[in-house]
């Protein structure tokens, strides 16, 4: 009973806020995959990348550095939080996952196991 | 026809992202009327625009754009944002394969309305960690005034 009133005390626009998918390009060469994702007004100490077996999950928070009293004219972006998380496949080797923020744009590489890269195999003639 | 089937998968649940992102949001202020310069999703970059007692502060959330190329002007209270995006994605060839797609690149612009009172001579541009903010002063004959009676 204890635990419902304090649910229905938390406000509810915190929580219930459901996150915007952030725009993502996704690309692959020889040595690995690398996502772009754009993630705008997220810092670093805002932003969490996560893998938990084969999904990898990127959050992370808008902060405007705004005055306080300020008052909405139009608002395009309503949610200021971004999530999404993607399936990853076994060849990628999620311990040398790299992440980069600039300018609101996240860049993660993930690199494929060193035995999953493609190799020439030399045909001999016997 | 082959090289578009290859290079952009769209799979139900790439269309189901893309629905879910549309929903996700939600355009304008809850119950303000929609403004004649509104523009359909998926605009670059999005714009928010808000007001304090002395400014009218509009944040284009415009990720991974170069500041310097960015052109901002103001013109018979029209903000008008524009410049040039290029996608981080390396030139398509035998080795790289695209799949998802989904960043706006090449040119864009945009433009909003601002209120009557803005004095378009001070206004400062910032750009940090791809949030472009552009604050416009109000004239001081529109701010607020505590006049004191005698």
């Amino acid at each position: 009973m204890a635990e419902r009133n304090e649910l229905t005390t938390t406000p509810s626009s915190a929580n219930n806020e459901r996150p915007v998918l952030p725009a993502v390009d996704v690309f692959e060469d020889a040595g690995g995959i690398t996502l772009l994702a754009d993630m705008p007004g997220v810092t670093k100490d805002r932003l969490e990348v996560k893998v938990d077996g084969d999904s990898l999950s990127i959050e992370g928070r808008v902060e405007l550095d705004a005055p306080a009293q300020m008052r909405a004219l139009w608002a395009e972006v309503s949610v200021p939080k971004f999530a999404r998380t993607f399936t990853l496949s076994r060849e990628l080797d999620t311990g040398r996952i790299e992440a980069n923020l600039k300018d609101g744009v996240l860049t993660l590489r993930l690199p494929k196991h060193a035995h999953a890269q493609p190799r020439r195999i030399e045909v001999t003639s016997a | 026809m082959l090289e578009v089937m290859s290079t952009r998968p769209q799979s139900l649940f790439d269309q189901l992202d893309a629905m879910h992102r549309l929903l996700s949001r939600s355009f304008g202020v809850e119950g303000a009327p929609g403004a004649i310069r509104s523009v359909a999703y998926g605009a670059f970059p999005e714009i928010n625009v808000a007001r304090t007692a002395n400014s009218v502060e509009v944040f284009a959330f415009a990720p991974g754009i170069d500041a310097s190329s960015v052109e901002v002007t103001i013109e018979r209270n029209v903000l008008k944002i524009s410049g040039v995006r290029s996608s981080g994605i390396p030139p398509r060839n035998a080795t790289v394969q695209l799949y998802a797609n989904e960043r706006p690149e090449g040119r864009f612009s945009r433009a909003v309305s601002l209120p009557d009172d803005v004095d378009p001579l001070k206004v400062e541009a910032k750009y940090r960690d791809g949030i472009l903010r552009i604050s416009i002063a109000v004239n001081a004959a529109a701010q607020p005034q505590r006049i004191t009676v005698q």
